[in-house]
C-alpha cells in the first residue's frame, strides 16, 4: 500500500513539475498551436519525460524497499531492526517479585549468530540472551534459568514496567513482545517497511546473480545456454511453422478446394491456445527438444497460414488484371504480384507468431525441460531463489522485446511499401 | 482485317437470390485501327463490363470479338489496360513498373531500358525514375500507368476511368497527354468515363450506353479530339457545337436516370 501511494505521489508531482518546466520552454510547432487536443488522437504523443521518470520510479521504489546500496541511505524505506536490544520482564511467584533483563541480538539472517553471553544477574529471576534473525520472531522461555520457574507458579506480569497478561503485547521500542497463552514471551523485532530478500531481492543482488549465473551457470548450463536453448527452440519451431504455413496459406488463398479443405482445420486450431497443447505434446513426444519444437511449430503454423492467406486475398484485383494484360503468365503473377503483395501481411503474421512462440516456449519450459529460460525460473522458484526468478523474468522480457524490435526493423527494411498500396 | 470487331455481345449471369442480370444485350461495334472511342453512360449500363470482356477478364455469354483477324479469348498483352488507380505495383520503382511488360516477355535489358527511358520522357517522369510509386502524386501515378501500358506496345489500349480520381486541374493536363499519346502512337483506344466533357474531348467516336439491359443507345462522331490534339482543351470546350452536344447528352443521361428511378419506385 505504501509503495503504491509513493508511486502515485511521484506520478502526480512529476506531472506538475514537468508541465511547469515545459511551460517555460515554449514550443511553436504545428501541434502546439492546436486548441482542440482533447479527443484529437494525433495531438497525443508520448511524453518522453514521463517515460524516463516512469522507469526511474520503478527502480527507485525497488531500491527503496529493498534497501539497495545503489541509493543513498536517506532514500531507503525504514529497514528492519538490526543490532542488540534489551527489555526487562518482571515475574511474580506468590508475593515474591523479581525483574531480569533479556538481551536480544538481531542479526542478518544469512549470518548464523550465537546468543550473546550475559551474566545471570541478581535475584531469583535470571537475565537471558537470545539471537533472532532480522524479519523473524523468537519465543524465549525466560523462566527456564530462573530459580522459581513456571512450574513453581511464577508468571510474567510486567514487561518494561508495563502490565501484561497472556495474549497481550507490549511495545519495547525496537520490538513487540507478546505473551503467549502459556505465558512465554514472543519477541518480534521491528520488520520495517523493507522487503525481505526472499520476497524481493535488491537490484544489485539481481545484477550480481546475472554475473554469477552467466559465468558459473545454473543447473549445469550457463545463463546464455539457457536463453540460447529457448531462442533456438523458438527459431526452429517458427521456421518450420512458416515453411509449412506460408505455402498452406497461399494454397488457401488461391484455390477453392484448398480453402474449403483447410478452412475448418485452421479456423478450429487458431483459437486453441498453444499452451493447451502442451500436455498432449508431452504425451506424444516427451519433454525433449522434439516435443518443444512440435509445440512451437503448431503455435506458428496457423498464424502464418492465416497471414499468408489474407495476404493473398488482399491483393487488389486490378493489380492482377494489370499484370495479365501486360502479358504475365500465372507463375510470373505469383512471383511478381502475389508474393510481394502478401509480404507485408506475412511480416505482420511473423511478428505475432514470434511473440506467441516466445511466450509458449517459456510456458513449455516451466512445465518440463532440461534447459531453458522457463526451466531456470521454475527451478529457482522451488528453491526460493527469488533473485534468479526476477532476473529470468527481466531477461525473458528483454528478449521478447528484442525479437519484436528486430522483426519491425526487418519489416521496415524488406517491405517498405507496407500500407502504401 | 486490322481493327477490333465486336459482334452481338451479350452477357447474362445469375444472382445468388435466383434472379438474373442482363448486363449487356446485343452490343455490336466495329473499331478501325487507331480510332479513339469514348464510352459514356449512367451507372449500371454495363460499360465497365464491356471493357472487362474486351480485355478478356470476363467471358461473354453470347457473341464474339475479333481483333486483327483472330478471336479474343482471355487476357493478352495485345490489349493493354489502364485502371482508375491502385493498379501500379508499389513494390517496384517507377522504372520497374514501366518495364514490367517487357520484363515478362524476357526482353533483353538494353532494349527494355531504351523503351522505358523513352516513355518516361514522353510522360515527363524522367526525374522520378528511381522513386517508389507511392511517393508520386495521383496524376504522376496515372502517367506511370500510361507509360507501363505503352511499354508493352499493345494494339488496343483500354482505359477504365483512368482520370476519375484526379483533381480538375490535373485531369485537364492528363486529357491533353492522352490525346497527344493517341496521335503519336496511333493506338486504338477505348476509354470509359462518367464525365460528359471528357467523353466529348477524348472521343473521335462516342458511345452512349443505356442500362437494364446494357446496350448501345446512341453513337456520335465528333471533331473535338482531332481539334484538341494541337489546341488548348479550354478553347475546344468553347466551340458552340461542344456546348450543344454536351447539353444533348446530359439530357439523354438525365432521362435514363429518371427512368431508372421511376422504375424502381414503381417496383416498390
Amino acid at each position: 500500500m505504501i509503495p503504491f501511494l509513493i508511486y502515485v505521489a511521484i506520478f502526480v508531482v512529476a506531472f506538475f513539475a514537468v508541465r511547469a518546466i515545459a511551460a517555460g520552454a515554449a514550443r511553436n510547432d504545428y501541434g502546439s498551436l492546436k486548441t482542440v487536443t482533447f479527443g484529437d488522437e494525433s495531438a497525443v504523443t508520448p511524453s518522453r519525460a514521463a517515460s524516463v521518470i516512469s522507469i526511474l520510479t520503478i527502480f527507485l521504489l525497488w531500491g527503496m524497499f529493498t534497501g539497495s546500496s545503489l541509493l543513498p541511505r536517506f532514500l531507503h524505506a525504514p529497514g528492519p531492526y538490526e543490532g542488540t536490544g534489551t527489555f526487562e520482564y518482571t515475574a511474580q511467584a506468590g508475593n515474591e517479585r523479581d525483574s531480569a533483563t533479556v538481551t536480544v541480538l538481531v542479526h542478518p539472517i544469512d549470518v548464523p549468530t550465537d546468543a550473546p553471553d550475559v551474566a545471570s544477574g541478581d535475584g531469583w529471576a535470571k537475565d537471558d540472551a537470545v539471537a533472532i534473525g532480522m524479519w523473524r520472531s523468537g519465543l524465549l522461555r525466560v523462566d527456564r534459568n530462573d530459580e522459581i520457574g513456571r512450574g513453581d507458579g511464577a508468571e510474567i506480569i510486567e514487561i518494561n514496567g508495563e502490565k501484561i497478561q497472556p495474549g497481550g503485547s507490549v511495545d519495547v521500542g525496537w520490538a513487540t513482545v507478546t505473551l503467549t497463552d502459556k505465558g512465554t514471551p514472543n519477541i518480534q523485532p521491528d520488520k520495517g517497511w523493507q522487503m525481505e530478500p526472499i520476497w524481493l531481492p535488491s537490484p544489485e543482488a539481481v545484477v550480481k546473480r546475472v554475473g554469477e549465473i552467466a559465468s558459473a551457470g545454473f543447473r549445469g548450463s550457463t545463463l546464455w545456454e539457457h536463453l540460447g536453448y529457448s531462442l533456438f527452440r523458438v527459431v526452429v519451431g517458427f521456421f518450420f511453422g512458416a515453411l509449412v504455413g506460408i505455402p498452406l496459406g497461399y494454397a488457401m488463398g488461391l484455390s477453392n478446394w484448398f480453402r474449403g479443405w483447410f478452412d475448418p482445420i485452421v479456423e478450429f486450431m487458431r483459437p486453441v491456445p498453444p499452451l493447451a497443447l502442451i500436455p498432449l505434446v508431452i504425451i506424444w513426444a516427451g519433454i525433449g527438444e522434439t516435443g518443444k519444437i512440435i509445440l512451437l511449430f503448431l503455435a506458428a503454423l496457423w498464424i502464418m497460414a492465416i497471414a499468408a492467406r489474407s495476404g493473398v486475398s488482399g491483393v487488389k484485383i486490378s493489380k492482377v488484371h494489370a499484370a495479365y494484360s501486360l502479358g504475365a503468365s500465372k507463375s510470373q503473377i505469383m512471383r511478381h504480384v502475389i508474393v510481394p503483395n502478401s509480404l507485408p501481411e506475412i511480416f505482420t503474421g511473423a511478428r505475432v507468431a514470434m511473440g506467441v512462440c516466445w511466450g509458449t516456449v517459456v510456458a513449455a519450459e516451466l512445465v518440463a525441460a532440461e534447459q531453458g529460460a522457463g526451466m531456470m525460473i521454475m527451478v529457482a522458484s522451488k528453491f526460493q531463489n527469488t533473485d534468479i526468478v526476477i532476473m529470468g523474468i527481466i531477461l525473458i522480457g528483454i528478449i521478447g522485446f528484442g525479437i519484436d524490435m528486430l522483426m519491425r526493423y526487418a519489416e521496415k527494411l524488406l517491405v517498405p511499401w507496407k500500407g502504401k498500396g | 482485317m486490322s481493327g477490333l470487331s465486336i459482334q452481338n455481345l451479350s452477357m447474362r449471369f445469375d444472382l445468388p437470390d435466383g434472379g438474373a442480370v442482363q448486363a449487356l444485350q446485343d452490343v455490336s461495334l466495329d473499331l478501325k485501327a487507331g480510332e479513339l472511342l469514348s464510352v459514356l453512360g449512367p451507372s449500371g449500363c454495363g460499360k465497365t463490363t464491356l471493357l472487362n470482356i474486351v480485355a478478356g477478364f470476363l467471358a461473354p455469354t453470347d457473341g464474339k470479338m475479333i481483333l486483327n483477324g483472330h478471336e479474343i479469348n482471355g487476357p493478352d498483352a495485345e490489349r493493354g489496360m489502364v485502371f482508375q488507380q491502385g493498379a501500379l505495383f508499389e513494390w517496384m520503382s517507377v522504372r520497374e513498373n514501366v518495364g514490367f511488360g517487357p520484363s515478362m516477355k524476357g526482353m533483353p535489358k538494353r532494349d527494355k531500358a531504351e523503351i522505358v527511358d523513352h516513355l518516361l520522357d514522353v510522360v515527363g517522369l524522367q526525374d522520378f525514375k528511381e522513386k517508389a510509386v507511392y511517393e508520386l502524386s495521383g496524376g504522376m501515378q496515372q502517367r506511370v500507368a500510361l507509360a507501363r501500358c505503352l511499354a508493352n506496345d499493345p494494339d488496343v489500349i483500354l482505359m477504365d476511368e483512368p482520370l476519375g480520381a484526379l483533381d480538375a486541374l490535373t485531369r485537364e493536363k492528363m486529357q491533353s497527354l492522352v490525346l497527344k499519346l493517341w496521335k503519336e502512337t496511333g493506338k486504338t483506344i477505348i476509354l470509359i468515363t462518367h464525365s460528359v466533357e471528357e467523353a466529348l474531348l477524348l472521343g473521335e467516336r462516342l458511345l452512349v450506353m443505356a442500362p437494364r439491359p446494357g446496350r448501345i443507345h446512341k453513337e456520335y462522331r465528333l471533331p473535338f479530339a482531332e481539334m484538341g490534339v494541337d489546341a488548348d482543351l479550354r478553347e475546344v470546350k468553347k466551340h458552340p457545337e461542344f456546348a450543344e452536344r454536351r447539353e444533348e447528352i446530359l439530357g439523354m443521361i438525365w432521362d435514363m436516370e429518371e427512368e431508372i428511378m421511376g422504375r424502381t419506385e414503381a417496383a416498390t
